[in-house]
This record gives C-alpha cells, sequence and structure tokens, in this order.
C-alpha cells in the first residue's frame, strides 16, 4: 500500500532534457495507467519511479517520505517488464522465490508462497521448468507469479502485454484486473495500447513527448479530453478533426455550412472542430449536415464503418452500429450531434463547449 | 540542479549514496583495470620517453644523465637505424599484404555453405593458437636444409639453384619471418572479415541478384563497400601491430645476416636486452611511435575521404 | 543466398582446391614438428625430406621430460599463465561491466587510454619496466611476469568481456535489483552464472597469450629456475643445437596447452569478437 507523489520530476539524459515537470499523485491502492506514443517517456517515468533511472530534478515521495536517492530494492515494488527479464539460469519455482531468497525468507514461507502464486496462474505443473522452455503466455505469468509472491506496497508494469497475441493479451488482462481486485494494491501500468488503458485504469495519464497532457478517469478523457492530442489518442477509430472558422451562431465549415456548436467558447477562437465517428450518424439528405460519397465501406459485424469523402470539408469517418445496408460509391448524408462535438484553439487546446 | 541541491539539504547521507551510485561506483568496478595500467604501462611510457633524452646505460652506470637530443643526434646519423627502417617498412608490407589477401580469401571461403565447414575453420585458425616463439622455431626449422623440406622443394622447382637455408642469404632471409608471420597472421583477417561478412544482410544479395548483377558486380558493388570500414580499422591496427612484432624475427633470425632482416623493433629489442643501452633503444622507440602516429593520421584522414559509411 | 546461383564445376573445384590449400599451409608446420619429433633419431637425415618416417619412437619425449629442465619451464609457465589469466579475467570482467553497463563522467577518457595502449609499441616501456623491476628486486620473479602480463592484457581482455555484457540484457540485473538486490548482488547472482562462457573464453585467450610471451619473460627473467617456456625452449635450442628430435618433442610438448584451450575457447572467442565486430 502506498501513496506515491511527483513533484516538479524532470529528466535528462546528458544535455538531453526527455521530460519536465511532472506532477501527479497516486492515491494509495489507486490503478493508474500511463499511456502515450512510443519514445514519449513511459518507460522512463516508471523507471525513475522504481529507482532504475536516476531522477534528475524534483521531489519523489512514496508515503510522505522522500525517495529519490533510495535504491529500488528498498522501494516496496514490483515490476513487471516488457521482457520479462526472467533468469534464464533459475526454474520457474526458483524465479518466483528470488526476492525472498534474497529477503532471506524461511524456506518454507518462500515455498507457500511461490506454490499459492503459481496456483493462482495456474503454472503449478510447471514450477521446475526453465524459462527457456515456456512459452510466452507462460513467462508472462512467471514474471507476475514474481511480483506478486513479495506482496509489495506498488506493482509497476511495463507494456508487460505486448509481446502477447490477442487473445492471450485479453486473457492477461482481465487476470491483472482481477489481481488488483484482490490485491487491492497501487498499480502503475504502462501501456502504449488505449484499449488497455481504457479497461484497466482507476485514472489514465496521457503522456506526450516527456510532458503530461491530461489526468483523468477513461471516461473523463473520452469525453472532456483537454486538447487535440489526447482526444485523438483516447477512442477507436480515431476523432474526426475538421478545419473550422469562428462565425454567427456557431462555426463555420470549410465548405461554408454553419454548425450550431461553441456559442459560448468565450473570447476564444475556435480553429478545428473535433467529432468522433461514432457521433457521426447518416441520416436522410435533409437532416444532413455534410453531403458526400462513401469511398470506403468496412463492415465489422458489430459495427459499420464509412469512410466518406465530403466536397470542400474533407475525409470523414462515420460509424453506424451493427450492420448498415451501404457500399463503396454510394451517395452518403451526414449529421452531427452538436451536444458532443469539441472545439479546438489554433494552439490544440479544447475550448470549453 | 538547483532542485535537488535544495531538497536534499536536509538528508545528506542520501545525496552521499545517490552520488555514489551514479557516478563514483563504476570506477570501483575499474579501479584496478586503471592502477595497474597508470603503473605498469603509462608511467613506464613516461619514463620511456624521458630516457630518450637522457643517457642511461647500465654497462656504464657512471655516465647517465640528460644528454638533450643527443641520442637523436646519433641515430640520424646511425646507419643501422636507417637500414632497419628500409626493412620495417618492406616487413611490414609484405607481411600486410599477403596477411590481407590470403585472409580475405580464406574470410569469402568460409562465407559460403561446403561440407565439412566447422572442422576446417577449426583447423585453418589453429596457426593463431601457436604461441608465437614456436612458429618462429618451426618455420625457422622448417627452412633449415638438415630437417626441413622447404629448400628443397624450393630447388626442386627451380626457386633456389641448391637447397641451402634462405635465413642465412641476406638477400633473401626476410621472406622467411616473412612467410611465418603470414602463417601466423591469416587467421586474425579471416575471423575479423568473417564477422563483418555476416554481418552483411543477405537481402542485399537476394536484391541485386534479382536485379541481375553478376557474383562480381556483387562481390564490387556489395560485399567490398560494407567491408570497407572494417577492413581500414583491421589494416591500420594491424600493421602497427606488425611494425612493433619483434619476436618471431628475434627468434628466427636475431636481426641477421648482416642486419639485413634488423627492424626497428628488434633493433630497440638488442640495444636494451644485449647492450644495456636504454636511452639509445629508447630514442629508436620513440623514432617508431612518431612514425606510427604519422601513419595512423594519415590512413585516418584518407578513411575519412574515401569510406562514405 | 549466393548458393542459389549455382556455380560451374569448375568453380567448385576451385573453391575445395582453395580451401584444402588453406588447410595444407596451416597445417603442414605443425605436421612437420610432430613428424621429427617421432622420428628416431638415427633417421633424421637420412630421411630428411621424407614425408612420413619409416618408423616411430617416443624416446625423444621420454629424454625431454625426465633429463632435461623442461618440467620446470612448463611448471613456471603454468604458473605465469594461469596467474595471469585468472587475475586479468577478474580485474577485466570488472572493468568491462563498468563499461557496458554505467554512463559514467570520463567513460570516453578511460576507453581512449586503453585503446591507445594498444597502439604503442610494448617495446617502448621494455626499458623502464626493467629498471623499476630490478629496483624492486624482483627480477627473476615469476610475481613480476604475472603483473606486467595483467596489465598489457586487460584491456584487451577489458573489451571482450564487455561485449560479453553487451549480451546480457540489461533488464535481468535491474529485475534483480527490484527483487531486493544491490547491484553487487545482482551481478554475483544473476549476470555472472549467464557469463560463464564468456569467462571462460576470455581465461583461454589470456593464457594463450601469456603462455607465449616471449621478450619481457627473456628481460626480466635469466635464471634456471624461474624460466618460462619460451625462454627455455630457447636456451634449450642454443645449447642443444644439434639434437633436432629433442627440440620438436619439447616444441609439441609445448603446442598441447595452448592448443587445448584454443579448441575449448574458439567457439565463444569467435562469438565475441563477432558481436563486438557487428556493432563497432
Ligand atoms: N539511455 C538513454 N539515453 C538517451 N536518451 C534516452 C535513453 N533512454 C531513453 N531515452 C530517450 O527518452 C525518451 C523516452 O524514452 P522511453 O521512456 O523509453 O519511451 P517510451 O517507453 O514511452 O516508449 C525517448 O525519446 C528516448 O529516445
Ligand atoms: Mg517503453
Amino acid at each position: 500500500m502506498a501513496r506515491i507523489e511527483l513533484h516538479n520530476i524532470a529528466k535528462a539524459y546528458g544535455s538531453v532534457e526527455v521530460m519536465r515537470d511532472i506532477n501527479l499523485t497516486i492515491e494509495d491502492g489507486e490503478f493508474i495507467v500511463l499511456v502515450g506514443p512510443s519514445g514519449c517517456g513511459k518507460s522512463t517515468l516508471l523507471r525513475m519511479i522504481a529507482g532504475l533511472e536516476p531522477i534528475t530534478d524534483g521531489d519523489f515521495r512514496i508515503d510522505g517520505a522522500r525517495m529519490n536517492e533510495i535504491p529500488p530494492r528498498d522501494r516496496d515494488m514490483a515490476m513487471v517488464f516488457q521482457s520479462y527479464a526472467l533468469y534464464p539460469h533459475m526454474d520457474v519455482s526458483r524465479n518466483m522465490g528470488f526476492s525472498l531468497e534474497i529477503r532471506k525468507a524461511q524456506k518454507e514461507e518462500r515455498g507457500r508462497k511461490v506454490a499459492e502464486a503459481a496456483q493462482t496462474l495456474g503454472l503449478a505443473s510447471l514450477t521446475e521448468r526453465l524459462p527457456r522452455a515456456l512459452s510466452g503466455g507462460q513467462r508472462q505469468r512467471v514474471a507476475m507469479g514474481r511480483a506478486i509472491v513479495r506482496d509489495p506496497s506498488a506493482f509497476l508494469f511495463d507494456e508487460p502485454l505486448s509481446n502477447l497475441d490477442a487473445a492471450l493479451r485479453v486473457e492477461m488482462r482481465l487476470e491483472i484486473a482481477r489481481l488488483h481486485q484482490r490485491l487491492n494494491a497501487t498499480m502503475i501500468y504502462v501501456t502504449h495500447d488505449q484499449v488497455e488503458a481504457l479497461t484497466l485504469a482507476d485514472r489514465i495519464v496521457v503522456l506526450n513527448a516527456g510532458d503530461i497532457q491530461q489526468v483523468g478517469t477513461p471516461l473523463d478523457l473520452y469525453e472532456r479530453p483537454s486538447n487535440k492530442f489526447v482526444a485523438q489518442f483516447i477512442g477507436s477509430p480515431t476523432m474526426n478533426i475538421l478545419g473550422v472558422v469562428q462565425s454567427e451562431g456557431g462555426v463555420k465549415l470549410k465548405d461554408g455550412t454553419v454548425l450550431n456548436v461553441g456559442s459560448e467558447t468565450g473570447q476564444r477562437q475556435a480553429h478545428e472542430l473535433g467529432v468522433r465517428p461514432e457521433h457521426l450518424d447518416v441520416v436522410a439528405e435533409e437532416a444532413a449536415h455534410m453531403r458526400g460519397v462513401a469511398e470506403l465501406v468496412e463492415h465489422l459485424g458489430s459495427d459499420t464503418n464509412i469512410h466518406a469523402k465530403i466536397p470542400g470539408v474533407g475525409p470523414v469517418l462515420v460509424r453506424q452500429h451493427g450492420h448498415f445496408p451501404m457500399k463503396t460509391g454510394d451517395a452518403v448524408n451526414i449529421a452531427v450531434d452538436l451536444e458532443k462535438a469539441h472545439l479546438f484553439g489554433p494552439d490544440g487546446v479544447r475550448l470549453a463547449a | 540542479m538547483t532542485a535537488i541541491a535544495d531538497s536534499a539539504s536536509g538528508e545528506p547521507r542520501a545525496r552521499g549514496s545517490f552520488y555514489f551510485r551514479y557516478m563514483v561506483e563504476p570506477y570501483l568496478y575499474l579501479s584496478p583495470a586503471i592502477i595497474l595500467i597508470a603503473l605498469v604501462m603509462l608511467v613506464p611510457l613516461a619514463i620511456g620517453i624521458s630516457y630518450a633524452f637522457q643517457s642511461v646505460n647500465l654497462l656504464r652506470p657512471f655516465q647517465s644523465g640528460w644528454v638533450g637530443l643527443e641520442n637523436f643526434q646519433t641515430l640520424w646519423n646511425d646507419r643501422k637505424f636507417w637500414l632497419a627502417l628500409t626493412n620495417t617498412f618492406w616487413w611490414t608490407l609484405g607481411s600486410i599484404t599477403f596477411q590481407f589477401f590470403l585472409g580475405l580469401g580464406l574470410a569469402l571461403l568460409l562465407n559460403t555453405q561446403f561440407y565439412g565447414k566447422r572442422l576446417v575453420q577449426a583447423l585453418v585458425f589453429l596457426p593463431w593458437a601457436v604461441p608465437t616463439f614456436l612458429s618462429a622455431l618451426t618455420w625457422a626449422w622448417l627452412f633449415n636444409p638438415t630437417i626441413g623440406p622447404l629448400p628443397h622443394w624450393l630447388a626442386a622447382l627451380g626457386i633456389l639453384s641448391e637447397p641451402f637455408n634462405i635465413l642465412g642469404d641476406p638477400n633473401l632471409a626476410m621472406w622467411g619471418p616473412i612467410t611465418a608471420n603470414v602463417w601466423f597472421g591469416i587467421p586474425f583477417f579471416a575471423i575479423t572479415l568473417l564477422a563483418a561478412l555476416q554481418s552483411i544482410p543477405g537481402e542485399l544479395y537476394e536484391a541485386a541478384e534479382i536485379d541481375g548483377a553478376s557474383s562480381w558486380q556483387m562481390f564490387t558493388k556489395i560485399t567490398l563497400p560494407f567491408l570497407a570500414p572494417m577492413i581500414a580499422i583491421t589494416v591500420m591496427l594491424r600493421t602497427i601491430w606488425i611494425a612493433n612484432f619483434a619476436d618471431l624475427i628475434f627468434v628466427m633470425t636475431g636481426g641477421g645476416p648482416a642486419n639485413s632482416t634488423q627492424i626497428l623493433s628488434t633493433y630497440i629489442f638488442t640495444t636494451a636486452f644485449r647492450k644495456l643501452d636504454f636511452g639509445y633503444a629508447s630514442a629508436i622507440a620513440v623514432a617508431l611511435l612518431g612514425l606510427l602516429l604519422i601513419y595512423a593520421v594519415i590512413l585516418l584522414v584518407l578513411r575519412r575521404k574515401l569510406v562514405k559509411i | 543466398m549466393r548458393t542459389l546461383r549455382q556455380s560451374s564445376p569448375v568453380a567448385v573445384t576451385g573453391k575445395y582446391l582453395a580451401l584444402g590449400f588453406y588447410v595444407l599451409f596451416a597445417l603442414f608446420p605443425l605436421y612437420w614438428l610432430a613428424k621429427i619429433a617421432i622420428t628416431p633419431d638415427k633417421l633424421i637425415f637420412t630421411e630428411g625430406t621424407a614425408l612420413v618416417p619409416s618408423r616411430f619412437t617416443f624416446e625423444n619425449f621420454r629424454t625431454v621430460l625426465l633429463q632435461t629442465d623442461f618440467l620446470a619451464y612448463f611448471r613456471n609457465s603454468l604458473v605465469v599463465s594461469i596467474g595471469t589469466a585468472a587475475i586479468t579475467t577478474c580485474i577485466a570482467a570488472a572493468a568491462g561491466y563498468a563499461f557496458s553497463r554505467f554512463d559514467f563522467r570520463g567513460k570516453r577518457l578511460v576507453i581512449a587510454v586503453m585503446l591507445i595502449t594498444q597502439m604503442f609499441p610494448l617495446l617502448m616501456i621494455i626499458a623502464p619496466i626493467y629498471k623499476i623491476v630490478a629496483a624492486l628486486g624482483l627480477l627473476n620473479s615469476l610475481t613480476s611476469l604475472i603483473i606486467v602480463y595483467t596489465a598489457f592484457n586487460i584491456p584487451f581482455a577489458t573489451f571482450l568481456m564487455q561485449s560479453f555484457f553487451d549480451g546480457i540484457p540489461k533488464d535481468l540485473e535491474e529485475a534483480g535489483m527490484i527483487d531486493g538486490c544491490t547491484r553487487f548482488e545482482a551481478l554475483r547472482k544473476i549476470i555472472l552464472p549467464l557469463t560463464l562462457p564468456g569467462l571462460g573464453a576470455t581465461l583461454g585467450f589470456i593464457f594463450t597469450a601469456a603462455w607465449s610471451e616471449l621478450l619481457f619473460a627473456l628481460m626480466l627473467i635469466n635464471s634456471n629456475e624461474t624460466m618460462t617456456f619460451p625462454v627455455g625452449l630457447l636456451t634449450f635450442v642454443s645449447k642443444f643445437s644439434v639434437d633436432w628430435g629433442q627440440m620438436m618433442a619439447a616444441g609439441v610438448l609445448a603446442l598441447i596447452p595452448s592448443c587445448l584451450f584454443f579448441i575449448f575457447i574458439q567457439r565463444y572467442l569467435v562469438q565475441g569478437l563477432t558481436s563486438g565486430a557487428v556493432k563497432g
């Protein structure tokens, strides 16, 4: 159990600054997901929390005590690596019990805890195997087992599922969610996959290029993204972004259509309109805001994605629930759910609408 | 930085451990190596350079002291030095040329598939494992007409008029150590070039093959450009190494006959070892070091000009 | 890749001829050494250039082992080579680990100095070393040889060890440190067991190098009791310059340890050089 605080954390490699002014408080027992594109600094941040990477500047606290200079072994955190980092020369049970071995725990206690964890993770029959004799999924479980056995105050995960195939990924995701419910420990989870982020997190931290873009619950991020980056990063398929200009009674699309949104955006000038594919609807011609042609129609069974080309506006993606009878080349008339559209200023910041 | 200093001021011990872990700890691991290298190599190197400007002769212990450039003046007028310099040039050039081309050939052969490759590879690399002094003795024996076959074969081929020991002939003696050196050095080039060859992506050859390139074109257009950086660096390092390499010649001919195989490094060794004239030996060594530095600089400049990668 | 383009029979024959040439060239001198060593004395001159002796004997080996100082040289060389190899490998492992795992101020400088020590003529320091060793009263001692050889071999051994450490993912010791190890414990319990092949290769390489060093041994040792193999064999050659059979037998014996080591390490050595070469 641990409350983790980051105050003005910065990180530089030599003279290259990769992270600046990170402020974040992680409550005891919370499941936090760090998400962002590759290279944005997620791993670096996680490794600073683990103590594997020196913190260049700022204040890092666990339960109120400053921990910047405390080595990893005294931070009482367990970590699951993307590569799993299983010790190749130790069998499964020794891998899982290694931390207890180092901490000189009683042999019986060690055996009991390892057996318990192996049981939970379905590894009971594999305890004498070496890592190289395990499949990817089994290795992943051993890596998790190694963390569980320790009963740490916080769990750190660095893209733990990215080396698994899609089916296993879903299964392990559920496993991790169950683990969190059962242990109720603080968990910090790094991923570049927004689905993992949305399904697992109590709160999500969106990072880009070393900066925190937004911190919030999954629904917060989906409904009230603080800027264009978050809006486009969260949600699949990606939000449509259309250029607009401010005008009488709303905003004007490039083809001159006026949409009645953002009447109270204050002094800020709207620059772009963002609307998610699921908030567009195919309607009769007279009710439509945009008229165009379907360039490509994807029938996914549960959904139908219509890639439409709107003359004077550009490409727009519409998502219709269930099977929608439309084919490539058909004319398509689209209405915008004005309640759910977002406006962004020239700097990408969302204007309160 | 300032924030760390501020907030850490209350916890000096933790701060100490921070610096220890990230700045001092590597030096803990390095210190035995650094200390030993400094004491056994760098300090003697400095002393060695200073000897070049002193008279240090163990046979005439009372004449020691600083002599300025006297050793170098002697050197300038020393016929034997100039002879040794010429010999060093031929010795190095002959050895490196044959070692390189034969080593490249071997690497190219080992980079193809054939039956019994593992065994062949172990066997052809074996000369590298033979202690130098033993290679030298073996080849000296092979060139000895009493017990070695080489003079007889050379005579039978008409290269020698009669089976005699070429190590005793001032005109031919240098070929003895060069042969031994080539034998000993081929594996080095073969191993490094083979490593470089194996790092060339196979798709490049496939692409060239689809484009209809001939084997020769593939060699000149893909293999050579890829090997070029490796070739430049190994040839440079090896040249320097060979120029300094005295063991073979010292054992096979001792620099003779009539100084015909005396190279600078054997000259340094015999001056130090036989005459115990350390001052003069160091002066020769400094001259050799200077020449090698000039060579290395020229080669590095050429490399930057010629090799694009 | 290029095997697809199957070449003409002429080219294939040429390739095998070339390989045959290389194998013969590599092995012939060693074969000749062994041949003379097992040829009975009486036949050495009459069958001087015959490829195979008509009779053979191990008499020469017996004489060399029992009636000369050969075994003493052998023992001295073993002490020096094993001592050098063991100490160098320990020191180089620590240094290679630092290069592989830390980014620290002065790293480039230390690496540059190590590279430079590989480039200047070692003979340059033979005179100062002689004077220092003499001043310390360590002439004719195996200890001085071990210290000197260790220093000479550290740079190369360090780079070799570094390339082996580089092959072990950093994650492993980080996982160890998270699991509660200090860095040193992680090194000892996780990394070292995985580097054993690398340690073996380095050990073997240094052993071979120390086994064959001649000039410094010649300079620093002149008492018969502490002579190493190369020095001993060289004096042996000048003393018994007519007894070819015995000299060759001594040569064959000198060859055995380093060839044994070479066969043991060759795979790892090529592997270490390859990974280094590919990166470098
Ligand atoms: N050892 C290092 N030296 C210099 N830059 C680094 C180092 N490690 C990471 N970086 C840089 O830091 C940034 C963040 O990296 P990382 O945290 O690994 O990204 P992520 O995990 O989000 O993909 C990247 O731009 C990367 O290039
Ligand atoms: Mg990462």
